[in-house]
């Protein structure tokens, strides 16, 4: 004598709290391990919307548990051999003898995000110094509203209860009858007028980035690598939070010169290196286009520092000039652990003393997120200085 | 959907009636029947309607729900749990022939569940209402504007890192602190010191008598962090409970699918089917059984152990239903199980091997012939149960430090070092960061690991 209960789709959806919680925890723990999942070098520069798929160590529940040195036990299909390998290499998870025992295997969730997401998932709480707030504009696009004549149609808020009135009116008479005192008599459906509502939009497109590489042949693989991976959040980040914001590459070795994104990202010169012919570029361009009273300009630099010493001089006097009219100027040096270069820009630039002066090293693709960081929120320390 | 709940009600008397004219020994039935949505949420929380809030449950499910998706499994046919009145789920989608064998596989599990003498202590009348109290009191914590939800995931966060640190086998009697005492003086023929309870605790490495290390890790820091507010202890009280609840299963898993798979098979066997559903019953019979290549399947294990003490060979459907399977379901768990009927000709007939992994290379290490079967079976002996756990000893606490000092029962197998460090983070945290040490093995080498002031250090002792 079982009881049965029948199926009742009424029944509360008792995870859903549990699950979103956990989800909450995949997406912090996506957050802090975005750094090295975007600056994968496939991605860069790739399609914004592309989807990759991200494959994200579960939220681990830490035990006490074996090391993969013990044995296991498992079942097999009796043609095993003592001192068979049967498995070499990285296995497919959930298959072959690896799963065996109560050892528990890596949890892997896949999650498909798009590149932009992932930006936004890093750059939540994040955003570009606003140095001179009160003097500038801000750099959102303003909007604001005005009536400006009438119309047929609309909402009842925007009803001109005037014209409307005057409208009624005008058809009485129109239809010959006179008015009397305290007479009353109806609306017609064509006496309703209605105001326009013009939606003003302002932009101030005030914010400009320029963003500045060294390009001369010292810059290998490697290098390009690391600043690109740079660049790449920084303009994801830009395009992302700041749709009216202006980005300008510039491209330098010896000479420089105003480029195209795809040109900043993809193209390969040679040559010896002289960094004053950026930051010249840099402020030509401004006093031809952007005026420093009006636009808040952000200025990023990255080169390995392997400058003409002959040039070390014009580069740091120019550079000053830069901190001058920029809200921000930011020099990162792109010095991976392997190379050796006997000389260093960062050095030189110790000698500025500016607020709005920021000099770091990037050495590896885990430097870039703290290095964006160090360079949006103003960070002075000596963090990512240090050889 | 081929049936209807009458039709099910009809064929459950007669599995009913053959169950009990087989002798087995259950709780009053409760089926209920769900969609696939409701049995990955029932599984998520180990089958309770009710249980406390935690992101982990929320992992579990979408864990599962993925495997699912992806036709890894991840769904159970059947879920039971061990509660009077026994409460099983059926899944709508199932076809009748799968709802038969599924409601003759319950029986089994009701009657084990009922029988086995490890599930004395779970006192399944209560258990429902055991766990929705724990899950109202976690919330009550939750909704307190004093606590709330951060604090409260803080310490089940850290409670499930330890909660299989408790009494690993409750048939074990456990003297207390006093009692060990006791024996101790009783077997030296002297009476203990009258004046020791006068002395400070920082003496007792100089008195005689040390209490035995405790495996109850958990209950341990309930019982003696002085600094644990109520609700803090009560939320490690709770883990520990509901971890005493489960573990019985843990122990018998192997077991218990055997059984089951055995009964159904049996009660399905007489039960006359029509033919159609009798190639079905075979079909899902043979899918439940199967070997799992490169894995262990509890259900092929088991099943195949109980057949052949039963007197059968597996294949056959006419066997006299031997008394001494009832007694084994009673006794045993799965390590005794296992130790008293995996013979070598069952080792062979299972292709039970024993592999060792080096890096990322996995090697055959032993097989099962006649010299190499004992030592497969000792290594599958060695991950079942409990005893894929790790064994953590809580050996002394320095009263000076407060340092909580545990102790690895070291057996052959090394700890993983990078859980031990986050795990004792946890332990640091449940004992009021105050210091904690680890005492394992590593390289064949004795060494001790530390958590302190958020540190982590592995020294040689």
């Amino acid at each position: 004598m079982a009881i049965f209960r029948d199926f009742s789709s009424q029944k509360r959806d008792r995870s859903a709290s549990d699950r979103q919680r956990h989800k909450e925890l995949v997406k912090k723990k996506i957050k802090e391990g975005i750094a090295d999942i975007i600056a994968e070098e496939a991605i860069i520069g790739k399609n914004k919307n592309k989807v990759i798929k991200v494959p994200i160590k579960g939220i681990k529940e830490y035990r006490f548990i074996y090391g993969k040195n013990s044995k296991g036990a498992a079942q097999g299909t009796g043609n095993e051999e003592k001192g068979q390998v049967i498995q070499d290499g990285r296995g497919q998870p959930g298959q072959g003898v690896g799963q065996a025992g109560n050892r528990p295997g890596e949890d892997i969730y896949e999650t498909e995000i798009t590149i932009e997401e992932a930006v936004n998932m890093m750059f939540e709480d994040m955003e570009l110094p606003d140095l001179d707030r009160k003097k500038y504009f801000q750099t959102e696009a303003e909007t604001y509203r005005k009536y400006l004549g009438y119309q047929k149609k609309g909402v009842r808020a925007r009803l001109s209860k005037r014209k409307t009135m005057k409208n009624r009116l005008k058809r009485k008479k129109i239809l010959g009858s006179n008015l009397q005192e305290g007479e009353s008599f109806p609306f017609h459906n064509d006496d309703l007028v209605y105001k326009r509502l013009v939606v003003d939009i302002q932009e101030h497109s005030n914010a400009v980035v320029f963003c500045l590489m060294d390009t001369s042949a010292s810059m290998d693989q490697i290098k390009k690598y690391l600043a690109r991976s740079f660049y790449f959040l920084l303009y994801s980040f830009l395009k992302n939070r700041y749709r009216n914001t202006e980005i300008v590459f510039v491209a330098h070795h010896t000479e420089a010169k105003e480029v195209t994104e795809n040109e900043f990202f993809h193209k390969v010169e040679s040559g010896g290196t002289m960094i004053s012919s950026g930051y010249k570029k840099v402020l030509e361009i401004i006093e031809q286009r952007y005026n420093p009273a009006i636009w808040n300009i952000y200025a990023f630099h990255c080169s390995d520092g392997d400058n003409f010493s002959s040039d070390n001089r014009a580069a740091v006097e120019y550079a000053k000039q830069l901190t001058e009219v920029c809200n921000l100027f930011g020099y990162g040096e792109i010095k991976p652990n392997t190379s050796y270069s006997w000389s260093s820009m960062i050095d030189e630039f110790r000698k500025i003393e500016a607020e709005n002066f920021i000099s770091l090293k990037i050495r590896n693709k885990e430097n870039i997120w703290p290095a964006l960081k160090k360079f949006l929120t103003l960070d002075h320390s000596n963090s990512l200085l240090e050889d | 959907m081929d049936w209807t709940i009458s039709e099910l009600d009809k064929w459950n008397d007669k599995i009913e009636e053959l169950a009990q004219k087989l002798g087995l020994d259950y709780f009053p039935q409760e089926f209920e029947v769900c969609d696939y949505h409701d049995m990955l949420g029932y599984q998520s929380y180990v089958g309770m309607p009710s249980r406390y809030p935690h992101w982990s449950f929320g992992k579990s499910f979408e864990k599962q729900r993925t495997m699912y998706k992806h036709g890894v499994g991840g769904l159970a046919y059947e879920m039971v749990i061990n509660t009077n009145p026994c409460l099983a789920y059926l899944m709508i989608d199932n076809p009748l022939s799968m709802q038969v064998l599924t409601m003759a596989h319950v029986y089994g599990h009701n009657d084990f569940f009922k029988n086995n003498i490890n599930f004395s202590h779970t006192r399944p009348e209560f258990a429902l209402e055991m766990f929705k109290r724990h899950a109202e009191r976690v919330r009550s914590y939750v909704e307190m504007p004093s606590i709330g939800y951060s604090r409260v995931e803080n310490i089940l966060d850290a409670a499930h890192s330890i909660s299989f640190h408790t009494d690993r086998n409750l048939r074990v009697k456990r003297l207390t602190e006093e009692e060990q005492k006791d024996e101790y003086y009783r077997n030296l023929n002297r009476s203990p010191d009258p004046w020791s309870h006068l002395k400070s605790k920082d003496f007792r490495h100089e008195q005689e008598f040390m209490p035995e290390p405790t495996e109850d890790l958990l209950g341990f820091i309930a019982d003696n962090n002085k600094r644990l507010e109520p609700w803090e202890k009560d939320l490690l009280n709770i883990v520990k409970e509901e971890t005493l609840y489960f573990m019985p299963q843990m122990e018998t898993k192997i077991m218990n699918e055997g059984w089951a798979s055995f009964w159904h098979f049996t009660i399905l066997n007489r039960l006359n089917l029509p033919a159609n559903m009798h190639m079905d019953f075979i079909r899902a019979h043979n899918q439940v059984i199967r070997p799992h290549i490169g894995g262990l399947n509890p259900y092929h294990i088991g099943y195949c152990i109980f057949t052949k003490l039963a007197g059968s060979d597996g294949h056959t459907i006419e066997y006299d239903i031997n008394q001494q399977i009832f007694d084994v379901r009673t006794i045993d768990r799965d390590v005794s199980f296992l130790r008293r009927f995996l013979t070598e000709d069952l080792a062979r007939e299972l292709h039970l091997f024993e592999y060792q992994q080096k890096g990322s290379r996995v090697t055959v290490s032993e097989v099962s012939d006649e010299e190499g079967w004992e030592s497969v079976r000792d290594t599958l002996l060695k991950n079942i149960g409990m005893n894929g756990i790790p064994c953590i000893k809580v050996k002394d606490i320095n009263s000076r430090t407060n340092t909580l000092q545990l102790i690895h029962s070291y057996d052959d197998r090394e700890l993983e070092l990078n859980y031990v460090r986050k795990t004792m983070e946890h332990v640091y945290n449940l004992w009021s960061r105050n210091p904690v040490t680890l005492d394992t093995t590593i390289d064949g080498r004795d060494v001790k690991c530390t958590y302190r002031d958020e540190n982590f250090t592995v020294e040689e002792n």
